[in-house]
């Protein structure tokens, strides 16, 4: 392999937001590629990784593992700034604002099925936002309101209990797995 | 440790969250078909304003043509011609009339029934 010219000095902070949004955007093809009856209906699996990230490494790691997936999957799938990844970026940038917030409420009562539904229902509301105001005017999108809202409740909520499980998994790890992540 | 331990994956405050979220979707449901109804019904003849009626009250009005008499009958906020004597029936044929802009005109008795919201969906109509 030629030896690149150019060095890049990374931080092992980088290297982990680096990991974890190749994850999300792993997850991101995935929901692509799963059919739905309703355009614009998806599990946004990719936002698992987003609620791990924010409950094990803070809000600034959750936001770039966010939008590094919005931009890299959309690379990927081709739709790098056309009207889906408007939709995509508006999206993510509103379920990070929720995200902000919602991570503020009271521990001991609202867990990560909160954030999750919070954060798909932000994430709903810019883009029907962005639909109504810019790409289709004064189309019939009221009516079709409450099928995604209630998708976005679904997904969020079993998102939500998928992360809030995976946590819960790993809030008490064994010592070797603790010396392995200080390795890795 | 459980496989799946759901009850205490979700805390109280999710619960909320969901319930929150549940009345959104219902309110959103419901919204396109509670907004814009029609409230008032202008009613004309000869092309003036003959009456201009809430819709709250049932009621029947007759209108004074070249023909003869037009019945309106207003009934559980909708609106219709209940008789006419034009020729064709077309107006009384168009039935209950119950979104705002839409109209009933019996042409050879020069009398028309328009519905109207709190937004005017047209600036006027041509046929």
């Amino acid at each position: 392999m030629t030896r690149s010219t150019i060095s890049l000095a990374t931080s092992a902070e980088d290297h982990r937001i680096a990991r974890l949004a190749a994850l999300a955007i792993g997850l991101a093809l995935v929901d692509a590629a799963i059919p739905s009856p309703l355009p614009g209906v998806k599990p946004g699996l990719a936002n698992i990784v987003v609620l791990l990230v924010l409950h094990r490494h803070g809000f600034a790691a959750a936001a770039w593992v966010s939008l590094l997936r919005v931009v890299a999957g959309s690379l990927i799938l081709g739709s790098f700034l056309s009207p889906s990844f408007v939709l995509s970026l508006s999206g993510a940038l509103a379920s990070l604002l929720s995200l902000n917030l919602a991570y503020r409420l009271p521990a001991r009562w609202f867990g990560p099925v909160s954030h999750s539904i919070l954060a798909a229902i932000a994430h709903l509301a810019a883009q029907l936002g962005v639909v109504g105001l810019w790409l289709i005017p004064f189309s019939g999108l009221a009516y079709l309101a409450p099928f995604f809202a209630a998708a976005a409740l679904l997904f969020g909520s079993v998102n939500g209990l998928v992360a809030a499980r995976l946590l819960q998994a790993d809030e008490a790890p064994l010592p070797a797995e603790e010396a392995q992540a200080a390795r890795a | 440790m459980k496989v799946f331990a759901a009850a205490s994956l979700i805390k109280s405050g999710d619960w909320l969250t969901m319930a929150a979220a549940a009345a959104l979707i219902a309110w959103l449901a419901l919204a396109p078909w509670r907004q814009g109804g029609a409230e008032r019904v202008v009613i004309r003849s000869g092309g003036q304003v003959f009456a201009d009626l809430g819709l709250l009250r049932d009621r029947s009005i007759s209108v004074p043509g070249p023909l003869g008499i037009s019945h309106i009958r207003i009934e559980n906020r909708r609106v219709r011609v209940a008789s006419d004597p034009s020729p064709r029936q077309y107006c009384v044929k168009q039935g209950w009339l119950e979104r705002p802009g839409e109209s009933a005109i019996c042409l050879p008795n020069q009398v028309s029934v328009e519905l109207t919201g709190r937004v005017k969906l047209y600036d006027s109509l041509n046929y």
